[in-house]
């Protein structure tokens, strides 16, 4: 097989780290190409550079073994490179049409010939089987379907080469199975493929050879049918990983959580919790699965204090707490580990000392009189951030300087140093790598082997099935079956998650 | 009944759409600047500007030609702005707050060295003179109100649908729009997010000299401090009540311009109310349409005000 992509000795320096370091990386026609490595290994810095994004500080790229040198995304789209990014680079206001067009629009005198784009999409769309309905505004269409609208952006742009950037992370795993059958598709049509990844089951399912890359520098490539989920991640992490977490064993106690009849809406004032009831005992991991958008943000914040609710009871052992305070909810014991670390977890541009005091600032032994007793602060904090291997050790940094595993340790420090009763997790590993995660799992099983009560929010169903006692599926605002993860598969939940039945 | 038909005769729906001219050109302004995700509070300062300069090319060139250099300068203003907004990424509200302190200021200086004796005023300059169009000037009713006008007048009507056409039929406008909700996203597909931001931004400033020219050389015949009085900002409130649109920003000029024609025609008539009171009808209308939208979705333009970082 002839490469279509040479990246020979690329060099990306930010101000603080060396993103990539004298990277080289062959991609041969045709072929599903993974990118495998942690959070910050460089993946996705070297895709950027490929896509014109970031221009490199050395090195070169050939395509076709012709010497490239783009100076933004509209000249790697001349050379027939595209690129899905993580997040939608998707108007929500504009329909599929004018999404797709947008930079390479049909124009007939001066005005956007909008119906040529439109049958030139479908046919594209069925060509390809993506099923996209060409009139839709984008904010009206399921996350699945935006995806395949990527897609069809580089399609419609005539790319050969397409660059996924994580791209099943917001998936089902039904839409998983799809997506792979359209990268096979799209493989047989003779377009080649890179799949950024951190998840080795993907590279193993999906792709023809792998290249590894950690903390910068390209560790290997290797064919994907020669190696084997334990190697790719030595490779990836640079040390042996535990792939299940150690359930410690538990005597499941007298119940914490207390959830009846819950109605709530959400921020648009639709109706979001459509009448949920569950319990959580201590000791005990509640797992709630689901599709993004199905009710897990609303239940969060009702329990974080952060929503009122319009009907319903919540009590926190038999005592009633139903639209308690944040404040209140944080004296009575409730830990809480917000989806977005960066918006609800932190104040990014605190120090750390501040931000590990947050909720609880006003409390002793934090406070004299009206002034914050500072040094207690600093001592406490620096005491926290030994504890839970925060990096760097410097208390005195911005929050918005760490990386995404040490903000997540951060918030995690605050909320477990202090006596709780109940822990309410949403998404507590999203975005974190192999590493972390694994400190992050630990800890929620630390939790419970204290005997505390854990409802776990994820959309990751490998994790609710890895640490929860018991698994509880929502949908559309309702909690739709139960599951014990020992006696049921990833598929079973899938399809309940989807709206089916068991 | 005999005062409010005193009120309410021909003259008062033809002052409205004199009143509603220059409201006109800000509000389209700003339906361009923030469809492209700048905010422009600066239309007012930059409206001053335009009236100032057309007074000062008119009497120096003539009419036209003075109307021509009022664009210009809103233009330039606007070009500064942009520069302010997207180079510097400055902070958009203060870059316009001081071009608006700056309109406030610059006419004094420059008006004593033009015209000796003169101060805060121009002279009388030449105007733009209304025009009669040949047969809808003869359909009863109508007629007499849209039938004789200023030519400006025209002109801003009929740039609704020109604007309206612009962001919403072609190429640019979708690129405007595109930069405005998701600068991002824009970029990605190779559209350059700074030079979208930097048309839209002239052009709102293009527009607001034109709005301020039509008050110094149509509308009154010179330029005198400060003229503008809160046009530019109304513009924008027009704008928003509008819903970043080129149609409903004109109803709600249309709005705003008929409350300030009705009072001024009803103190005309002497209706037994304090001026100042009735001088407060169309702020307080304005006041009351735009509380009358909370609570409805009025959501602008996603990345409004965000300047546009590259990471």
């Amino acid at each position: 097989m002839p490469s279509i992509i040479r990246m020979e000795n690329i060099v990306k320096r930010f101000p603080s780290v060396l993103a990539n370091d004298h990277v080289n990386l062959e991609v041969e026609e045709g072929e599903i190409h993974c990118l495998l490595g942690e959070n910050g290994a460089g993946k996705s810095t070297l895709m950027n550079i490929l896509y014109g994004l970031y221009s490199h500080d050395s090195g070169k790229i050939l395509i076709r073994d012709r010497e490239v040198r783009f100076r933004g995304p509209a000249d790697a789209i001349a050379n027939g490179i595209g690129m899905v990014h993580q997040d939608f680079m998707l108007i929500p206001v504009f329909t599929v049409v004018e999404n797709l067009i947008l930079g390479a629009e049909p124009v007939k005198g001066f005005s956007l010939d909008l119906e040529k784009a439109r049958e030139e999409i479908a046919n594209l769309s069925e060509k390809y089987k993506l099923d996209v309905e060409p009139t839709a505004y984008i904010e009206n269409i399921s996350v699945g379907m935006q995806q395949r609208v990527e897609i069809l952006k580089l399609l419609y742009r005539g790319a050969e080469i397409m660059i996924f950037d994580e791209p099943t992370s917001i998936l089902t795993p039904q839409e998983v199975d799809e997506l792979y059958k359209i990268m096979n598709f799209l493989r047989e049509n003779g377009k080649t493929i890179i799949f950024i990844t951190h998840k080795l089951k993907e590279v193993m399912e999906i792709s023809d050879r792998v290249t590894v890359l950690r903390d910068g520098r390209v560790i290997d490539t290797i064919d994907t049918s020669s190696t084997n989920p334990h190697e790719l991640a030595r490779m990836m992490v640079g040390r042996e990983v535990l792939f299940r977490v150690e359930k410690p064993s538990v005597r499941i106690g007298k119940r914490v959580l207390k959830i009846e009849n819950l109605h709530a809406r959400n921020q648009r004032g639709l109706p979001a919790l459509n009448g949920v009831s569950l319990d959580v005992a201590e000791g005990e991991v509640v797992g709630i699965a689901g599709i993004d958008g199905n009710g897990q943000t609303e239940l969060v914040e009702v329990l974080s204090g952060l929503r009122k609710i319009d009907r319903g009871k919540i009590s926190l052992y038999d005592r009633d707490i139903t639209n308690f305070t944040p404040k209140e909810l944080i004296d009575m014991g409730i830990a809480h580990i917000p989806e977005d670390r960066r918006l609800r977890g932190l104040i990014l541009d605190f120090h750390l000392y501040e931000n590990l005091i947050l909720g609880f600032q006003d409390n002793k032994p934090f406070r004299r009189g009206v002034i914050l007793d500072l040094k207690r602060v600093k001592e406490w904090s620096s005491e926290l951030v030994e504890d839970f291997d925060i990096r760097p050790r410097d208390i005195d940094v911005n929050a918005g300087s760490l990386s995404g595993g040490n903000q997540q340790k951060v918030v995690i420090a605050r909320e477990f140093s202090r006596n709780i009763k109940l822990l309410v997790a949403s998404q507590p590993s999203r975005g974190l790598d192999v590493g972390a995660t694994e400190f992050v799992h630990n800890q929620i099983m630390r939790v419970k082997a204290e005997g505390k009560a854990v409802l776990l929010v994820s959309l990751e169903l490998s994790e609710v099935m890895n640490l929860s006692d018991r698994i509880l599926v929502i949908y559309e605002g309702k909690i739709q079956a139960e599951f014990d993860p020992k006696k049921t598969t990833e598929s079973e939940i899938g399809l309940v998650m989807a709206g089916g039945h068991v | 009944m005999g005062i409010l038909f005193n009120i309410l005769n021909l003259a008062i729906f033809t002052s409205t759409l004199r009143i509603t001219t220059p409201i006109l050109f800000a509000a389209l302004g700003g339906c361009m600047t923030e469809r492209s995700g700048v905010i422009n509070i600066g239309l007012e300062g930059m409206m001053l500007m335009g009236a100032f300069a057309a007074a000062v090319g008119s009497y120096f060139w003539g009419p036209w030609l003075g109307v021509l250099f009022g664009i210009f300068v809103g233009g330039i203003m606007g070009l500064l702005h942009a520069f302010m907004s997207v180079t510097v990424k400055a902070n958009q509200i203060i870059s316009a707050t001081a071009i608006n302190i700056f309109a406030l200021g610059f006419p004094n200086l420059i008006v004593p060295v033009l015209w000796k004796g003169h101060y805060a005023m121009t002279p009388v300059v030449p105007v733009i003179k209304s025009i009669q169009i040949p047969v809808i000037a003869d359909i009863p009713v109508l007629g007499p109100i849209i039938g004789n006008l200023n030519p400006i007048v025209y002109i801003a009507f009929l740039l609704v649908p020109v604007v309206h056409y612009v962001l919403f039929k072609t190429r640019l406008g979708l690129r405007i729009r595109a930069v405005g909700e998701h600068p991002k996203a824009a970029d990605t597909v190779g559209i350059n997010v700074a030079l979208m931001r930097y048309i839209a931004v002239t052009v709102s400033g293009l527009l607001a000299g034109f709005g301020g020219a039509f008050l110094s050389v149509a509308y009154q015949s010179q330029f005198s401090q400060a003229m503008t009085a809160g046009r530019g900002f109304i513009g924008l409130a027009a704008m928003i009540f509008g819903r970043w649109r080129p149609f409903g920003a004109l109803v709600a000029c249309l709005i705003f311009a008929f409350a300030d024609a009705f009072q001024a025609s009803a103190q005309a008539a002497g209706v037994p109310i304090p001026p100042d009171l009735l001088l407060t009808l169309p702020y307080l209308l304005t006041l009351i349409a735009l509380a009358g939208l909370i609570g409805k979705k009025a959501v602008g333009p996603a990345a409004n005000g965000k300047p546009y970082f590259k990471d």
